[in-house]
């Protein structure tokens, strides 16, 4: 589906700002960001003003215009990295599609930029397909197709509620193996999409991601912010907490996640093993987030994504919040971010 | 447009991998002519030939392979009456050469299945591929974003359980096919002219509890880890059904593998598909599967095996049970192979008595 298919009014394009100049990251994304509306979230914890081209269709929000939609209480949820998910709340569009502020377009292997903006939305607007793997893939994409032995009945497929790009470059590895592989970058073009399948957990990565706003807002949760959560990825948590939790409800309301094209490319940025001298709890979380998240079953009676997201902060509680007081923090902003959501959307 | 790759003049590796503990197993029934361009990489190692078909045709095989032969009237002989549940007319006699096999891995290919040239040109070396994805570990129970973390180049990205990153065991590598895509015939009505131009350059392991149509075409498995469940059924001459037998053999794998904590990777190695079966026959053979997958798919993905269930045979045998019990309603077919799948681990334990649990 290329750019001009592709009904731009149904898209906002939401940055967090973590870097006060944005003039190399906007130019580079120009001939794909134009013509969307943007929305650009200062980290409520960045002191210089932002820098931003000209010619841009954007709104931006700073620390005093989160206060006045929250209230200066909630501005916190919204600091560091979490900052977009502002952007997710005020947002009137159907699909959101979100990009750390530290990429640039991938090339291809035949040396063309790639069009991150519109592969994220065809992904999205055609079906997953979660309930049996297709082993070409992508069956919706031209040139292939479900393969033999594909059960009919499955071939309509269902909603896709997210689509997960990946990133060239610097890959999104966590501190220790960045650390102890310094020299190693991603390289390698995977090219297909696919849906992961149901049940199957994955961490996703807030890096370069999309999703049907409408369909499963309210899902993508700020939630789990870990001790020391700094400035770089390496030292946050937050996006793979929000990406269980959405996978999580996707399964249960039988909607379809989607992992693959398209690449960014991921500038070089912060130092590993930097990161890794603080002491890395995300480690920790994670090993005790995955029983929780395998064994976990939502209540039949939860049918809508605000409701998954109640009964998950409620098991959250219950199960985790004795073992680290960040997954009790992590269940009450969940709830926070449900009022929040209502609020905002019923009165926008 | 996709070309299969010329491999004259790449040099024999004396090397290979696992040469000693790999049997290549090659259903035919016409030649195998196909082979002179696999030399370089086939070569080295030992064919089991299953012929399918007119027992009296001799089938030429390409001078300085070494292999052993097996037709109708061996396979009778080898199995007696247990024999019944081997195919006949069908490429699911295959699994026929699974069971008198003494080594600890199997590649399977089809003989109309060329070399494929990678995105540079280079001829792809299957084999080779499937060995290393069989080598090491696979990753069912978190799905990794970049795909099999212990390729070169790639790792387990931020946010993977450390605690899960050892993996397990990988008991089957699924490889893919350019050219001509393995539809159903269905498809290939619809869409005669299309072809797999698209070189996706990934393994990934499919996660637990995910099935997935399993294609013959260009396999490897571990035999000692998963052997007795590769059975293909009852296919072919005098069945109602043909065209299924991987399928069959790939749900029954992946519930079996899921329950005793192996892997199955899917991806890389491609071959390059050359022939188009007759969509018409095709469809006969897959008319009835068509509308019994509707029924056997949700079967085998409530299929839950016993704890007592702890090797392979006693995994297949309660299956087959669960089969004679759930599925014969459907059509007295599967009572037949419900039973079939039962001499299939008999028959298999007495041509393997080590392996029996």
């Amino acid at each position: 589906m290329s750019s001009s298919e592709i009904n731009k009014n149904e898209v906002d394009i939401v940055i967090g700002a973590l870097n006060a100049d944005l003039t190399q990251f906007l130019n580079s994304w120009r001939p794909f960001f134009s013509g969307f509306h943007l929305i650009i979230v200062k980290d409520p914890e960045l002191k210089d003003d932002l820098n931003i081209p000209e010619g841009f269709d954007v709104d931006v929000y700073s620390k005093p215009d989160i206060e006045k939609v929250v209230g200066a209480a909630n501005a916190a949820m919204f600091s560091g990295y979490s900052c977009r998910y502002f952007g997710y709340l005020v947002s009137k569009k159907k699909y959101i599609v979100s990009i750390d502020d530290d990429c640039v377009p991938a090339k291809d292997p035949k040396g063309v930029l790639v069009d991150a903006v519109s592969q994220h939305v065809t992904n999205l607007e055609n079906p997953a397909t979660p309930l049996f793997f297709n082993t070409l893939y992508d069956p919706y994409c031209e040139g292939a197709d479900f393969v033999r032995g594909y059960p009919f009945s499955l071939r309509s497929g269902v909603p896709c509620a997210a689509s997960c790009g990946l990133w060239l470059n610097l890959a999104d590895l966590d501190a220790p193996t960045q650390a102890l592989k310094t020299e190693q970058r991603n390289t390698s073009y995977v090219d297909a999409v696919m849906t992961v399948p149901l049940k199957a957990m994955l961490p996703i990565s807030g890096i370069n991601i999309a999703f049907n706003r409408e369909l499963v807002g309210p899902a993508l949760v700020p939630a789990l912010r870990i001790a020391g959560e700094g400035k770089v990825r390496w030292e946050t948590l937050e996006d793979v907490w929000c990406g269980m939790c959405l996978k999580h409800i996707s399964d249960h309301l039988g909607y379809g996640v989607k992992t693959g094209l398209p690449y960014v490319w991921r500038n070089e940025r912060g130092d590993a093993v930097e990161s890794l001298r603080k002491k890395w709890e995300g480690m920790k979380l994670m090993e005790k987030s995955v029983p929780f998240f395998e064994a976990l079953k939502l209540p039949e009676s939860a049918v809508n994504v605000e409701d998954c997201v109640v009964e998950l902060a409620k098991a959250v509680k219950e199960q985790l919040g004795s073992d680290d007081p960040a997954f009790t923090q992590a269940a009450d902003a969940m709830v926070k971010w449900v009022q929040l959501w209502n609020s905002v959307n019923s009165s926008g | 447009m996709v070309e299969p790759a010329n491999t004259v003049g790449i040099p024999l590796n004396h090397a290979a991998l696992l040469k000693d503990e790999l049997d290549i197993v090659i259903p035919t029934i016409r030649n195998l002519d196909f082979l002179e361009m696999w030399r370089p990489f086939l070569q080295p190692y030992h064919l089991i030939i299953v012929q399918d078909g007119d027992p009296s045709k001799t089938i030429a095989v390409p001078e300085g392979f070494d292999y052993e032969l097996y037709n109708r009237n061996d396979i009778n002989r080898i199995l007696g009456p247990k024999a019944s549940c081997i195919s006949f007319k069908d490429s699911a006699c295959r699994c026929f050469g699974y069971m008198v096999s003494k080594k600890k891995y199997i590649f399977t290919i089809d003989d109309d299945c060329f070399v494929a040239k990678d995105p540079s040109g280079k001829a792809v070396n299957a084999l080779e591929q499937h060995i290393k994805n069989l080598l090491c570990p696979s990753s069912p129970l978190f799905f990794n974003t970049l795909y099999d973390p212990y390729r070169e180049g790639a790792d387990f990205v931020r946010g993977y359980p450390f605690s899960l990153r050892e993996g397990v065991s990988t008991a089957v590598s699924h490889g893919l096919w350019l050219n001509i895509p393995d539809y159903d015939a269905p498809t290939q009505l619809v869409k005669p002219k299309e072809r797999n131009t698209r070189y996706v350059d990934a393994v990934m392991t499919i996660p637990k509890g995910t099935l997935f149509p399993m294609c013959g075409m260009n396999l490897a498995f571990d035999r000692e880890l998963i052997g007795p469940a590769m059975y293909f059924g009852l296919m072919g001459d005098g069945q109602p059904i043909g065209r299924y037998d991987d399928m069959w053999a790939g749900w029954c794998v992946k519930v079996i593998c899921d329950h005793l904590g192996l892997g199955v990777k899917t991806g890389l190695p491609y071959i390059y598909h050359s022939k188009a079966s007759n969509p018409f026959v095709n469809l006969k053979k897959e008319y009835k599967g068509i509308f019994w997958q509707e029924d056997i798919i949700p079967f085998f993905q409530s299929a839950k095996l016993s704890k007592e269930a702890v090797t392979v045979q006693q995994c297949y045998i309660e299956l087959s049970k669960m089969v004679k019990e759930k599925l014969s309603a459907i059509d007295p077919y599967f009572d037949k192979l419900a039973d079939a799948m039962v001499t299939w681990i008999e028959a298999w334990d007495e041509l393997n008595p080590a392996t029996k649990a």
